[in-house]
């Protein structure tokens, strides 16, 4: 689907894309970096808005400084910012979008449409879109980007700005856009976990260079990290210490990362082996007659990665914990 | 690609919605050419407020009956009175109203550019097959057409009455190309001056004070210098002086080739090298602000 051979973009004071090279196929890609790893400018170059320094690039087998024109007739994109004017309504926006595509206007009215239907608007699709939520404004923005039937799409955070439910939701939409629709996808996020359950492959750049490119089935095969906080009780006034002490009687440590967090005193944290493990929790804490107030799997955010890398400083330590830090994702 | 997933409805049940999954798309994709004339129709009727909300049909309609109106009270004299020749020329129509025309320019080529800019839904169309100038050449040609249906129109409608009370068919059509082709040179000036000061700004209401200040306020102050050089007796000076607003610019382009009588004080007709002078400087204004309309696009990109 794409492929970049020692791709870079300079910027007179900075280097955006270092010889970045890589190969991406067909399916659900996550791209993942910190702000300013160079996302955003790698969708622009490969969008062909905007000329690398050095290196080239296809996409769909189109060469990037020759045929921009003939990729961007094939490809959707979803920009990371607002973009959708307030006071038309979705099927007006997403048809005026379809017909700049090139769609003649019959076709553009009927794929209007079943996109919006398929990314699940339905009345509210003849109102303004002033009136939208983040979440159906988001989906707005999802739509004019598949209205055309693109091959591939490029999705950069499509998550942003939404609550978990909406997020969830967003990632959902995602997969089916690659498993009903048979479109691939090229999704950026700043956050690890969630991409790691709805991408095929993972992509990890860090100031412009690629730090890791691999399928997610290698990281699914770590473990999950766990967080529970529990109330406390007359009888156990730290229900918090009670837990720990009592998963350390079943064997299970817990670990004290996160210490120093507002709350962090009440947030155990424990790396889950499997199902068992969220039994044996339920188990604990229903014994100890605590009120189990939440267990959740956590979400690590890619900059801890990148903090760790440093902190640590040896390239080889730093290469474990960033494969224990996407492990954790979820 | 698709898949499909049929559901049978069950006895009973005749209307229903089916999910019949996600359909591809295998018809034609007609390009960049096509994208633009559908941008094109989009502003142009946007320009009206039509495919708009109503509160954005009010302000374009309105000026539109205002530039008419006393075009259809003239026509009306003109039969009335068994007149020999209608109570304004052609060329005089759109100098006489220029504060219309200037509001309606700034009150739409914000319209046309800004909201794109302000709305940030500039990189969507960039990232579709258009390029900058296939954007910038629709947004034009829209927004002069605009122009040109609000300044043709009173002009049709004196014709046509013309024609009616039989002032003479030869004459009168001479004289309506002359002002057609007149109103069509100011139709691009003005919509090229207002599209560069809009789309400089995201703000609407800053793009609309501005193009007020550019059209009008010049007009006033170009105005006020030649009745100066006028009562100071240097009237050779008035036709250069004339160079320095749009509106002057067209009645000097009118006055040197288009049979029309100068408006400014003094009544003052540039010489036919003075008005190449005019003529150049129109187009250059006209071409520059397409320069500069695209290189302002080049920039904001995505």
């Amino acid at each position: 689907m794409i492929a970049t051979e020692s791709l870079s973009k300079r910027f007179p004071r900075v280097t955006a894309l270092d010889r970045l090279s890589v190969d991406i196929g067909p399916g659900v890609t996550g791209l993942v970096g910190a702000n300013g790893a160079g996302k955003s400018t790698l969708i622009k170059i490969l969008l062909g808005l905007s000329p690398a320094t050095e290196g080239n690039a296809r996409v769909l087998g189109m060469d990037i400084a020759t045929e921009g024109a003939a990729i961007r007739e094939q490809v959707g994109y979803m920009p990371e910012h607002d973009c959708l004017p307030p006071d038309v309504s979705a099927t007006e926006f997403v048809v005026h979008m379809a017909r700049m595509s090139g769609l003649p206007p019959t076709a553009a009215r009927e794929r209007t449409a079943d996109t919006l239907r398929h990314v699940g608007l339905y009345e509210e699709r003849y109102r303004p879109i002033g009136g939208y939520s983040t979440g159906m404004k988001q989906r707005v923005k999802l739509a004019q980007a598949l209205v055309h039937d693109p091959k591939l799409v490029f999705l950069d955070e499509p998550t942003n700005g939404l609550d978990p439910v909406g997020r969830d939701e967003m990632l959902g939409l995602i997969r089916r856009v690659h498993t009903d629709f048979g479109i691939s996808v090229l999704v950026t996020s700043h956050l690890l976990g969630e991409l790691e359950r709805t991408c095929d492959h993972v992509v990890v750049i860090d100031g412009g260079k690629l730090l890791r490119s691999s399928s997610t089935t290698d990281f699914t095969q770590t473990t999950t990290t766990l967080a529970i906080e529990v109330t406390d009780s007359d009888t156990h006034p730290d229900g918090t210490a009670a837990v720990r002490d009592a998963l350390r009687g079943r064997g299970v440590e817990t670990h004290h990362e996160g210490a120093g967090l507002p709350g962090a005193g009440h947030i155990l944290l424990l790396t889950a082996a499997g199902e068992e493990t969220y039994d044996l929790v339920r188990d604990v804490v229903a014994d100890l007659g605590l009120g189990l107030v939440r267990m959740e799997q956590r979400r690590h955010h890619i900059s801890e990665v990148f903090t760790t890398d440093t902190a640590e400083g040896s390239g080889h330590r730093g290469d474990e914990q960033r494969k224990e830090a996407v492990g954790h994702g979820g | 690609m698709a898949v499909e997933q049929h559901l049978t409805p069950p006895p009973g049940e005749t209307t229903r919605i089916h999910d019949i999954g996600y359909r591809g798309y295998d018809g034609p994709r007609l390009g960049r050419a096509y994208a633009r004339r559908s941008l094109y129709s989009q502003s142009l009727r946007g320009a009206y407020g039509l495919g708009r909300s109503v509160k954005s049909k009010v302000l374009p309609m309105l000026l539109f009956a205002v530039m008419c109106v006393p075009a259809a009270i003239m026509v009306a004299v003109a039969v009335a009175t068994k007149a020999h020749e209608l109570p304004v020329a052609y060329t005089r129509y759109a100098i006489m109203l220029q504060a219309v025309i200037s509001l309606y320019v700034a009150s739409q080529a914000p319209q046309a550019v800004s909201r794109d800019l302000r709305f940030k839904t500039v990189p969507l169309y960039f990232s579709r097959p258009i390029e900058t100038a296939d954007y910038v050449r629709a947004k034009f040609a829209a927004l002069a057409s605009a122009v040109f249906i609000l300044t043709a129109a009173p002009l049709l409608v004196m014709y046509l009455g013309a024609l009616l009370s039989k002032l003479g068919f030869a004459h009168q059509t001479k004289e309506f190309a002359e002002g057609l082709v007149s109103v069509a040179l100011l139709s691009l000036l003005f919509a090229g001056i207002g599209l560069v000061i809009a789309a400089v700004t995201p703000r609407r209401g800053f793009g609309i004070a501005a193009v007020i200040a550019v059209l009008v306020i010049t007009y006033g102050a170009v105005s006020t210098l030649q009745a100066i050089a006028e009562v100071r007796g240097h009237s050779g000076a008035i036709p250069w002086i004339g160079l320095f607003s749009p509106v002057t610019l067209i009645d000097g382009v009118q006055s040197a080739f288009l049979g029309a009588t100068a408006r400014n004080p003094g009544g003052v007709a540039p010489s036919t090298g003075e008005g190449i002078v005019y003529v150049l400087v129109a187009l250059a204004l006209i071409a520059g602000s397409y320069g500069l309309l695209v290189r302002r696009y080049k920039k904001v990109g995505l």
